[in-house]
């Protein structure tokens, strides 16, 4: 499997204090842990854990995941643009790796 | 595999594209049978024994999925989203599921909606229950049945 890649799709301006919907995609293959190999082994879970979303390096929300969410996951979420900044999107895997993406939303 | 209403603003191509991946992770039988009460044990211990109450939690889910390893979730708690009264988290279950945690969402005043949208597995035929919990700490819950007619783990 290929590194997976984020995919967001957001406004990159907005008005102060704004509501705006944040759409974001990650290739993964979400293993559930459930499935078994031809030999009939269990292949080891790995998926996806935690999805956290921060504005100027505080907090917005943050999203636990378990394997019942669909592999590729889709996430939609809204969030309020008070002032102009940058959006840190974050994917936390089972093996400890941290896939990013970054997003500047200017307030005009 | 027949998938309905891609991601809106997620292009066609990128969607297919995970669409025909996802397809191709076909789950074999799960071994293990979830019983419902290992939901009632998990809830219990988020809500710590306090009382649930009905309402506020608006879930928005098929009822009957064609696909149980895509099933698009959407929800939106009732909640004014200030400092001094917001969600604090929104947990949700699939009683049937071979691990019926599905996910689990964490907001703060900064969210402006305790609102969002995800695709889950389904193994079969199941309620799906969220559970939320409000800054004032109260619980809120809701359920709502999905029929699935091919399971997201083999069936």
């Amino acid at each position: 499997m290929s590194k997976p890649t984020p995919r967001v799709r957001m406004p990159a301006t907005a008005k102060a204090g704004e509501v705006i919907e944040v759409k974001t995609l990650i290739s993964h293959e979400m293993e559930s842990g459930q499935r078994k190999d031809k030999d009939g082994n269990a292949i080891p879970r790995k998926i996806i854990k935690q999805f956290a979303a921060t504005f100027n390096g505080k907090e917005v929300m943050r999203a636990d995941w378990f394997p019942a969410i669909s592999a590729n996951p889709y996430q939609s979420f809204f969030v309020k643009v008070p002032e102009s900044g940058t959006f840190v999107f974050s994917w936390t895997d089972d093996d400890g790796s941290v896939y990013a993406s970054e997003h500047k939303v200017t307030v005009s | 595999m027949k998938v309905k209403s891609p991601a809106a603003s997620v292009s066609r191509r990128d969607f297919m594209h995970v669409a025909v991946a996802g397809a191709a992770t076909i789950l074999l039988p799960g071994t293990a049978i979830a019983a419902p009460t290992q939901v009632v044990e998990a809830i219990a211990k988020i809500t710590g024994g306090a009382a649930l109450a009905e309402g506020k939690i608006k879930l928005d889910l098929p009822s009957i999925a064609e696909n149980g390893l895509v099933v698009p979730l959407n929800f939106e708690v009732e909640s004014p989203m200030s400092d001094k009264d917001y969600v604090k988290s929104i947990y949700f279950f699939a009683e049937e599921n071979p691990t019926p945690g599905v996910a689990a969402f964490h907001f703060s005043p900064m969210s402006p909606k305790a609102a969002a949208a995800i695709r889950i597995r389904l193994a079969k035929t199941q309620n799906i229950v969220a559970v939320a919990q409000m800054s004032d700490g109260k619980f809120y819950t809701a359920k709502k049945e999905v029929k699935v007619t091919i399971g997201g783990c083999g069936g």
